[in-house]
């Protein structure tokens, strides 16, 4: 059988979350030596298939392998045994410990000598060319360090299998070349090595073999060095499937919404927006496109005065055709300076909605500041709350009801109603269907496709290409924070909007 | 496939529950503690059912026993209601027993300095409005701090009260001390004292116009609204234009403003005088007070009147059956454990090894 000849061999791996199929019936393969490159787009099963082989899920269904013989792995402690060591997304160390102290963390060999341990951190990070001293606290690290910290625990723990969950996400362009630099070392020293990515000039760069997954799908498995990015796009969007969105056409299309250059940059210094422009018109849906984390959320909070600007002007033009400058503004002065934006957040009931209250509380939040007076008037709020439950058919035993007890589709729908209820001029929605079953989807599409036709500037992050494409008049596509395009939705292909998500411009290399 | 093995007992969140059955819930938790009570009781050598007929005995059987139970109880729900806005909010203010001194402070230095030269209801005026400024500003240093650079106000207001307890020491041995030597702040004039009403300083009246004002303006008022959305998610908060620092430090000074006030009535209705021990742990012990009643005013009402009760009772089981007073604290203890664990069981629910998933969806 010729899968001995690999490190790991999984087997019609198949992984369900209730209804949902992460994990359809996968195969993957990894040699000794080799670099692995598993690619797709945000939830196609990545990493619940590598959490699979670190033990932190069991497979409903399949088998997993490691040098031709079937192995079970329950538990993290399973998975080191089996020498399988996995870096995740986000680190799991503690601050105030020193690197070695983290490195040694959970294991149970008798005593601990921190001095033997330093000097084993030391003779690993020779051998691969790692540079961190063992006795730094991890607090004073950066983010690149941190990782190293996480990578050496690993081999430490004498992995051979090593699984890197997006390693390059939060690293500058140098870091990233001496990662990749280490990971070529660990290659010729043997060890089996996946990373998970959608960048696809990395998996170009650094990758001997590329694994794409699609929709919890196993698409195919194909040589880098006979591949291009452009093939490796369409295996990982697919073809274009036929959703049957109404998509009217507005009469008189005004701009309505201007930024121009705009840049943010978060706490940590990371340039989060870089150089942002562009115009959302009446009557449009502005469709926003991207692998999730590329300055989506920040564009819109900064938009509504949620994100501080660094530089850059975010324009609103009020039905006198006047010009009102947004930067510097809470967003309780935006309101007040009469510009009808709604906005329908990510996170729903982390920031759109209060989920211990009823309807009619979730209505207040955007009511509760009318009327003079320190008291709180209920009464508006509660008709709103009975017309959104009439009009939208929302599931709730009452108005009363809290909204984090109702399921997601009714939890959108209140958010939604009451957005829209505002009667606004600008309306920005971030990945409005996020886990909604396809009628309540369908509802949401038609809504936005409603606000569109009365004149409203709609926008619409999405993560599904197909969708994006059938429901939004432009695509604005974002990469590493920059735009990297803006696209006539009507048409623009599939496999050209996928290339311009992952493959960094020319601009995005110079940051 | 291999045998998958469930755990003995799994817990599944509930859907919603009939309101009635989950006061149902936290009323028999309420027994379940009482009898639990019993046990402590037991090993101390004595009949439970005895003891807790004297600890009524002892509180409840004659007016002057009544109302010294309602004088314990008064400071209770007084610095109950003041902390409810900030748990409200899920801020943490573990500082009323400094919220509740330093008010104590403020109306003292009026009392021993205005008492001869300022007529008694403008004296008492004075001392309650310099209370409420105190115990304000003292809630509001952390409030700042938190809002500013998001200090943790739990050791932050934890520590704020034993500075103001420092103060009082200070005070008592130095520039406020009575006699040389006795480390005493001298009693009050009767110009400085709260009056009585039905035998208890009139303090009881105004924690009761408290009561109903509190409950008005967490459910009525804009601001009650406000504390909500933090409570919930400062996020969410952010999203709805509400400047979230700005409202934690107005609600704290609120709250500090509250505490500072049962401070002014402990020294001028109660004790006459200050010392160091002015607030005697109220500040810790409305915080069970506040949760065992869901911080619903009304409820603060009852709640702190059991504390009081079984207070004061114990005091009666001590002298009577020799059964230590702190066996109140003891009951009082068991009280919020079954408290919160009855949350636990409104919250979810147990499912047995063996029930079939269909059972389980029922």
């Amino acid at each position: 059988m010729d899968r001995e000849n690999y490190a790991i061999s999984m087997r019609g791996i198949t992984k369900r979350f209730g209804e949902v199929v992460a994990n359809d019936g996968i195969c993957l393969d990894v040699r000794w030596g080799e670099i692995l490159a598993l690619l797709g787009e945000n939830g196609s099963g990545k990493t619940t298939l590598m959490n699979m082989l670190s033990g932190i899920y069991q497979p409903d269904e399949g088998e997993i392998y490691e040098d031709g013989e079937r192995i079970y792995i329950q538990s993290p402690r399973d998975a080191y045994a089996n020498g399988i060591g996995m870096i995740h997304q986000h680190y799991k160390l503690v601050e105030v410990f020193t690197a070695a102290q983290n490195i040694i963390l959970g294991l149970d060999d008798g005593k601990m000598d921190l001095r033997q341990t330093n000097a084993r951190v030391k003779e690993i990070c020779d051998r691969y060319g790692f540079d961190i001293d063992p006795t730094m606290k991890v607090y004073d690290m950066s983010v690149s360090q941190k990782q190293t910290v996480e990578i050496v625990k690993v081999l430490y723990r004498g992995a051979k299998i090593l699984i890197l969950d997006e390693p390059t996400a939060v690293l500058t362009p140098q870091e990233t070349v001496k990662l990749f630099n280490v990971l070529r070392n660990m290659k010729a020293d043997g060890k089996a090595i996946i990373i998970i990515t959608h960048k696809l000039n990395e998996v170009m760069e650094v990758s001997d073999r590329v694994s794409v997954l699609r929709k919890g799908c196993y698409i195919g498995t194909v040589e880098t060095a006979e591949t291009s990015p452009q093939a490796l796009t369409d295996m990982m969007v697919g073809h274009a499937v036929t959703l049957n969105i109404d998509r009217p056409k507005y009469d008189n299309p005004q701009r309505k919404f201007i930024v121009e250059h705009l840049t943010c940059v978060d706490a940590e210094g990371i340039t989060r927006l870089d150089d942002v422009s562009f115009t959302a018109n009446t009557g449009e849906i502005l469709g926003i496109a991207g692998i999730s984390g590329s300055g989506q959320k920040e564009l819109l909070e900064a938009m509504t005065g949620l994100y501080p600007v660094k530089s850059g002007s975010i324009r609103f033009i009020d039905d006198a055709g006047e010009e009102v400058e947004l930067v510097g503004k809470t967003p309780m002065q935006i309101r007040k300076t009469g510009v009808g934006m709604a906005f329908v957040p990510e996170d729903r009931l982390g920031m759109g909605l209060v989920g211990s209250m009823g309807m009619t509380g979730n209505m207040m939040l955007r009511s509760w500041k009318k009327g003079r007076g320190a008291l709180l008037r209920k009464k508006d709020p509660e008709a709103l709350a009975n017309r959104i439950l009439d009009e939208l058919e929302v599931v709730t035993p009452s108005t009363d009801y809290p909204v984090r007890r109702l399921s997601g589709g009714n939890v959108q729908k209140v958010l939604v109603g009451r957005e829209i209820a505002i009667q606004p001029a600008v309306l920005l929605t971030a990945y409005a269907v996020r886990g909604l079953d396809i009628n309540t989807s369908y509802t949401i599409y038609r809504l936005l496709t409603e606000q569109k036709m009365k004149g409203v500037a709609v926008v619409y992050v999405g993560e599904d290409l197909d969708v994006l494409m059938e429901l939004c008049d432009r695509i604005l596509v974002l990469c590493g924070g920059a735009v990297s395009g803006i696209v006539d939705a009507r048409k623009a292909g599939k496999d050209e909007i996928g290339l311009m998500m992952t493959s960094t411009s020319a601009k995005g290399e110079a940051r | 496939m291999r045998e998958e093995r469930t755990p003995f007992i799994r817990l599944a969140k509930r859907g919603s529950m009939d309101p009635r059955k989950i006061w149902l819930i936290r009323v028999s938790s309420i027994v379940i503690a009482l009898i639990l009570g019993f046990i402590p009781i037991l090993l101390t050598g004595n009949n439970p059912i005895a003891a807790y007929g004297v600890i009524i005995d002892g509180s409840l059987s004659r007016p002057v026993y009544i109302r010294q139970t309602v004088k314990i109880a008064v400071p209770l729900l007084g610095c109950a209601l003041a902390i409810a806005p900030c748990f409200k909010m899920r801020f943490w203010n573990i500082g009323g027993e400094g919220q509740i001194t330093m008010g104590a402070v403020a109306a003292t230095f009026f009392a021993l300095n205005f008492a001869g030269t300022v007529p008694h209801v403008l004296l008492l005026i004075i001392m309650f409005l310099a209370a409420a400024i105190a115990g304000g500003i003292w809630a509001f240093i952390p409030a700042f701090f938190k809002a500013k650079w998001n200090t943790n106000e739990t050791l932050f207001t934890l520590m704020m009260n034993y500075i103001a307890i420092g103060i009082v020491a200070w005070l008592q041995g130095g520039p406020w001390e009575g006699r040389k030597g006795s480390q005493l702040i001298p009693m009050f004039d009767d110009a400085a004292r709260l009056p009585n009403v039905l035998g208890v300083h009139c303090g009881w009246i105004l924690v009761l116009v408290l009561v109903v004002l509190m409950y008005f303006y967490m459910n009525k008022t804009k601001q009650g609204y406000e504390i909500a959305v933090i409570g919930d998610s400062a996020n969410t908060a952010r999203y709805a234009g509400m400047n979230v620092g700005w409202i934690i430090m107005r609600t704290m000074f609120i709250s500090g403003a509250i505490c500072g006030i049962v401070g002014f009535m402990t020294v001028s209705g109660a004790n006459y005088t200050l010392y160091s021990g002015v607030a005697n742990g109220v500040g810790f012990t409305s915080i069970t007070v506040a949760w065992l009643s869901q911080l619903n005013s009304f409820a603060m009402i009852f709640i702190s009147m059991m504390l009081a009760v079984l207070e004061k009772g114990a005091n009666t089981l001590q002298t009577r059956m020799s059964v230590p007073a702190s066996i109140s604290d003891i009951i009082t203890g068991i009280l919020l454990f079954a408290m919160l664990s009855c949350e636990f069981f409104i919250n979810y629910r147990m499912i047995l090894r063996g029930k079939t998933k269909k059972e389980v969806e029922k």
